[in-house]
């Protein structure tokens, strides 16, 4: 019993001895999201002030931030905010910055250029922006200008839209037993091959609606062992384009980690339709696709909506092809910026290192997703 | 139903031991009934008893006086089937047992036709499946002549005529070379069923294109996209432009308005344009300002 009380006793002391360290002596992050004063360290070093002013935009302090700009008469703090989350409604509207990085590129006594790395957490997963910040010294403080980006200017226009959209009737529960129902979209697998990985097997290939109707579409593996029975089955989830007009074409992956192509004797696949209503805008024009090669490979090029309905996310997906006109792999970014109409957007597409030799040639489709639009 | 099941069970398993007496009892038991159709039974004796019919799909009860008819009117006794009739009095039980057949004559058909939507020129694309039901939804299993009719807008019809095999009759039929909306209809005396049938257009065929300056970018256009037998592709199929130059690749696609996919490509120098549908592939073009 007294063992208890001294516990209980010890314990108190040491909370209450904790909270006095902490409220006396606080880490400097926890007092700056307190809002108690400025962000972990002063602004002495052109690296200290990027890092503050990445983690002021980390904590959403746009108004910390915008104030420590160097060149904040350039621009309103409305508009640095809406450089940093969207113009428009976009992946990027309702995402925090995850982290960030700074790395110093050039330096002299009184400017430098720092490297912001800034990794959003979206909801489609992370997504990566860099901005070059050039940093001047002011009296004994290093300043950051922002790089900003002006919302971009659409001329006053009229787009003329010829508006091509489907509509599905579907059979009653009331109809009687026999009764005809709206077919469900032909589609077919073109392509398909497996490749082993460091991190397992994945499926790769090509989905065609053969069909004259809209489709939604998805496409799932089941691995069977060499004596048939079922291992795994998994879906594409989103490493396709669920949405299929009539004769296009989607790639499509499949990921089955921690498995090896020595364990699977067969594979089923099973590619599903159904027949949505859909709408055949927006146009979206990929402009200046360019193949990089390794170190760094990539596909890089721009998009370009040529519709009149701003588009707030689109999502890239990349089929690459060996000589042998075969699937090699099959890559997707999602553009964190509303594709606004006739303003490009440059989009990058990373290739596996080991991969990039052998790629000739791609296709490059696009998915696209706009608020209080079917599309 | 759940109140019904036990006394259903009890009876059968009563009528199991009381066989040997079915053929004694009632003289008139008929051996097939047509169902919907009225009859009677008379058994002799005297004195009140209770009639039982029970079937897997129908049980009915009578209180009978023996020695008179018991009569039941039409539409009593419609579900097909195998039928128990017992007696059930104070001092004996008597069974004897009968089918329910179907009515002669047809009245619903479930007719079956798939595919609801194929491209035209499919030799066997087209399959329909008839089961004829009497009033009462049994299925007639005696052979009989079904007319299974494609018409197609322009006047052209496929008939043939097949006799139902326990019930069921079946075709398949060729979707014709034209595209529109197909009547198939399944016949069996005046009853009759229709569906519909969505012929539409195949592959694109020699899909071309054609350019023209617009500006500092080319306006590229296609003919009029029509299938290998002269039907115009239905509009929102999607047909690519590719644009390649100094190793460059540009991509736009398009879907079909008006049958007729158009759209601005930058049109760079040189640039070699290809258009295509599906896996179908298009003409080229050189473009040379």
């Amino acid at each position: 019993m007294n063992n208890g009380r001294l516990l209980a006793a010890i314990l108190t002391a040491a909370t209450l001895a904790l909270v006095l360290i902490g409220t006396v002596w606080p880490v400097p992050s926890a007092a700056a999201y307190a809002g108690a004063k400025n962000m972990l360290v002063t602004s002495s070093t052109a690296e200290a002030a990027v890092g503050n002013l990445g983690d002021e935009i980390r904590a959403q302090a746009w108004g910390k931030a915008y104030a420590g700009l160097a060149n904040k008469a350039q621009f309103t703090e409305p508009e640095f905010v809406h450089d940093l989350t969207g113009y428009y409604p976009s992946l990027l509207t309702y995402t925090t910055l995850d982290k960030f990085e700074v790395r110093p590129l050039h330096a002299s006594a009184d400017e430098a250029e720092i490297e912001l790395k800034l990794h959003w957490a979206t909801v489609v997963g992370s997504s990566t922006s860099i901005r070059d910040v050039h940093v001047i010294r002011n009296g004994d403080r290093w300043e950051p200008e922002w790089p900003i980006t002006k919302e971009p200017v659409v001329p006053p226009q009229v787009i003329p839209v010829n508006y091509l959209r489907w509509d599905v009737i579907y059979s009653g529960n009331g109809d009687d037993w026999g009764a005809q129902n709206v077919e469900a979209p032909h589609v077919r697998i073109v392509d398909m091959h497996p490749v082993e990985r460091a991190d397992g097997v994945v499926i790769l290939g090509e989905l065609l609606n053969e069909d004259v109707v809209p489709a939604y579409v998805s496409v799932a593996a089941t691995l069977l062992s060499k004596n048939q029975t079922t291992i795994v089955t998994e879906g594409s989830f989103d490493k396709i384009s669920h949405l299929l007009l009539p004769k296009q074409v989607t790639p499509f992956l499949i990921k089955f980690p921690s498995l090896s192509l020595s364990d699977i004797g067969s594979i089923r696949m099973t590619p599903m339709s159904a027949l949505v209503a859909a709408s055949a805008d927006p146009v979206i024009e990929i402009e200046n696709e360019q193949l990089h090669p390794a170190p760094g490979a990539s596909l890089t090029g721009q998009l370009i909506n040529q519709s009149g309905q701003i588009v707030n996310v689109a999502h890239v997906l990349g089929t690459f092809y060996n000589h042998a006109g075969q699937v090699v792999w099959v890559a997707d970014e999602y553009v964190d910026t509303a594709l606004l109409p006739q303003v490009p957007v440059q989009f990058e597409i990373h290739i596996p290192e080991d991969l990039a030799r052998n790629v000739s040639s791609q296709r490059t489709v696009i998915a696209t997703y706009s608020s209080g639009g079917s599309q | 139903m759940r109140t019904r099941l036990p006394f259903l069970l009890s009876a059968m398993a009563l009528s199991m031991t009381q066989l040997a007496l079915a053929q004694d009892g009632c003289q008139t038991l008929p051996k097939t009934v047509e169902a919907g159709s009225a009859f009677s039974i008379q058994c002799p004796g005297s004195g009140k008893v209770a009639l039982y019919i029970v079937g897997l799909g129908q049980v009915l009860r009578r209180d009978v006086e023996l020695g008179g008819a018991t009569f039941f009117a039409a539409g009593s006794l419609y579900e097909a089937g195998h039928y128990l009739a017992f007696l059930s009095g104070a001092s004996s039980t008597e069974t004897g047992s009968f089918d329910v057949v179907p009515a002669t004559k047809p009245a619903n058909l479930s007719f079956l036709a798939k595919p609801s939507r194929l491209p035209v020129g499919l030799h066997n694309g087209i399959t329909g499946a008839v089961y004829v039901f009497d009033a009462y939804r049994n299925l007639i299993s005696a052979p009989t002549p079904v007319s299974f009719e494609l018409s197609n807008p322009s006047g052209t019809v496929q008939k043939r005529i097949v006799a139902t095999r326990d019930g069921a009759a079946w075709t398949a039929m060729d979707s014709t070379a034209q595209q529109g909306t197909d009547r198939f209809l399944a016949r069996v005396d005046e009853i009759s069923s229709a569906r519909v049938i969505g012929q539409v257009p195949g592959d694109p065929c020699e899909l071309k294109m054609s350019a023209r300056q617009s500006g500092q970018a080319i306006q590229l256009v296609t003919d009029p996209v029509r299938d290998c037998n002269g039907n115009a592709v239905p509009d929102g199929t999607i047909v690519t432009f590719t644009e390649t130059y100094s190793g460059n690749l540009s991509t736009v696609d398009v879907p079909l308005k008006h049958g007729i996919a158009e759209v601005q490509m930058a049109g760079h120098n040189g640039a070699i344009i290809s258009v295509a549908s599906g896996v179908v592939l298009g003409n080229q073009i050189r473009w040379e300002k």
